[in-house]
């Protein structure tokens, strides 16, 4: 692998930019692997990559049935952040927020994480106070979390609407000011990039079509190129969980949701943080190209289009149409939805599942993106020593016959 | 958009409607007898189906009643109305993607 740096852009400045080699490998898939991952996401590289480093397990294929990154990766809306509300959710999220705080020199791949800061809207004097529950559990956890009054707001963000009549009063605000955006593809290539040097195969193109599972223990994976045989199975494949645990016999609490967001045409720079909502279902950043990303909530109903419905397009820039007046007359260039694999308590399962050797890495909702480092890290322990480390152990499918729900619904409302 | 027919008022919008999730879901006869791992599975656990799923919901802005619709969760096509209690009409659930 050729090291990215200042000298090796100069070198190939000289070629005229011709001779950089592939990032990663396309190898036809062997045989056998010690771990096969399914899902060639950010999850699933990312699991691939710290199982390879973390744990020296590197004859590891990642399997993935269309492109890499080309699923959710590529359709969320970039958010980074770790200010949740149960101990669970926030030591798994802030572990993951410090993997992104150094994560462009650990995979010496520039992942443009800029923490710009995530700022949290209050709307009504019950939004307050759960803020207020927030900041303090938040800092309890040793996470960085403040408040901000209307009249911070308006310095942070001086194109919001704050007079007062306004449709959708804003009565002050959460910041996590480690909190950001960062670029969605970047994060998948640089897991690929890293883990193919590792020694992991990245096997594009290649969807699952079953698995062998023989007295309760999984053996092989079917695929559209050939049978793989392996003793590990790690699914990570979002949306389709409830498909992938289907083929292997086993269910899940998780409903698959498309969950759309929208991109405006790019315009000067005038929103340099995340403002988030998530009383009025919105969201919005702006990209280093320009573009306002924006996010909606998610369909009511169950999905796999890759489509949101109307009406929350609708509701959602109505909410930013209110918050921004400027923005009224933006034309947004592009819609489209990824869907989003949501449990009852809107919290992830990240474990262990009934068949041996299978392990699920599934159901994050909406906060899967930010998620991808620590979760790739949770699980590439789990996946090598057959048991959760501790950050993901309350994660496991077991909680929803134990009743031990980690319920961020009400916690995060629709933006988790 | 879609148009849901309602089998009380005809086709409507979308957004007069709720979901209410996988349909024909029988609750336990006796909670009291049955072990946790079966409460799990009737309160949490539900297909999550890609194909053609039947689901219920609920005309919230309009006459207000639940009922049953077979929809395909990929190209979102209604195929079937039918009212709670009645027995799903025979499809070809092989429409799968």
């Amino acid at each position: 692998m050729t090291r990215y740096s200042l000298f090796s852009l100069l070198r190939n400045a000289l070629n005229y930019h011709e001779d950089w080699p592939r990032a990663w490998r396309s190898p036809e898939p062997k045989p056998s692997y010690d771990a096969v991952i399914v899902g060639g996401g950010g999850h699933g590289l990312a699991t691939a990559y710290y199982l390879a480093k973390n744990h020296g397990i590197t004859n590891v294929a990642v399997i993935e049935s269309g492109w890499i990154g080309g699923g959710n990766t590529g359709r969320n809306t970039t958010i980074v952040r770790s200010n949740y509300l149960w101990d669970e959710s926030a030591a798994l999220y802030e572990h993951s927020l410090k993997l992104w705080e150094g994560l462009s020199q650990e995979l010496n791949y520039n992942v443009m994480f800029s923490q710009r800061g995530v700022i949290n809207l209050a709307h009504n004097q019950h939004d307050l106070k759960e803020i207020g529950r927030r900041i303090s559990a938040n800092r309890l956890n040793g996470v960085d979390s403040e408040f901000l009054t209307p009249r911070q707001i308006k310095d942070l963000v001086p194109i919001i609407d704050l007079r007062a009549g306004g449709r959708y009063p804003v009565l002050g605000a959460s910041i996590q000011r480690r909190g950001g955006t960062a670029r969605h593809d970047a994060v998948a290539w640089g897991y690929a990039r890293a883990a193919d040097a590792l020694g992991v195969d990245i096997i594009q193109q290649c969807p699952v079509t079953g698995f062998r599972i023989e007295n309760g223990r999984v053996s092989a994976v079917e695929t559209g190129k050939g049978t793989i045989e392996t003793g590990k199975v790690g699914l990570a494949v979002a949306g389709h969980s409830s498909v992938m645990a289907g083929l292997a016999g086993f269910r899940l609490p998780i409903q698959s949701l498309p969950l759309q967001a929208l991109v405006s045409e790019p315009v000067k720079p005038v929103l340099d943080t995340v403002v988030m909502s998530g009383a009025i279902h919105a969201y919005i950043s702006q990209s280093d190209k320009g573009e306002l990303v924006i996010g909606a909530g998610a369909d009511s109903y169950i999905g796999y289009g890759q489509r949101g419905s109307l009406p929350v397009t609708e509701e959602t820039l109505g909410a930013i149409c209110e918050l921004f007046p400027m923005f009224r007359r933006m034309r947004m260039l592009r819609q489209w939805g990824g869907i989003v694999d949501t449990c009852p308590d809107a919290s992830p399962v990240l474990g262990k599942t009934p068949v041996e050797g299978m392990y699920v890495n599934g159901g994050w909702g909406t906060g899967g993106f930010k998620s991808t480092p620590g979760a790739g890290w949770a699980y590439a322990h789990t996946i090598a020593n057959d048991m959760p480390h501790e950050l993901n152990a309350a994660f496991s499918l077991d909680r929803f016959r134990t009743g031990y729900l980690i319920d961020e619904h009400g916690a995060a409302a629709v933006a988790h | 958009m879609l148009v849901i027919p309602c089998p009380h008022c005809g086709p409507r919008c979308e957004i007069e409607f709720s979901y209410g999730g996988q349909a024909h879901i029988t609750r336990p006869e006796d909670p009291a007898a049955i072990d946790d791992e079966t409460w799990a599975d009737y309160v949490f656990m539900r297909d999550n189906t890609k194909g053609v799923f039947l689901e219920r919901w609920v005309h919230a802005h309009g006459c207000r009643q639940w009922f049953n619709v077979a929809r395909h969760t990929v190209t979102y096509e209604i195929l079937a109305s039918y009212e709670t209690g009645a027995k799903p009409p025979k499809l070809d659930f092989e429409t799968q993607v």
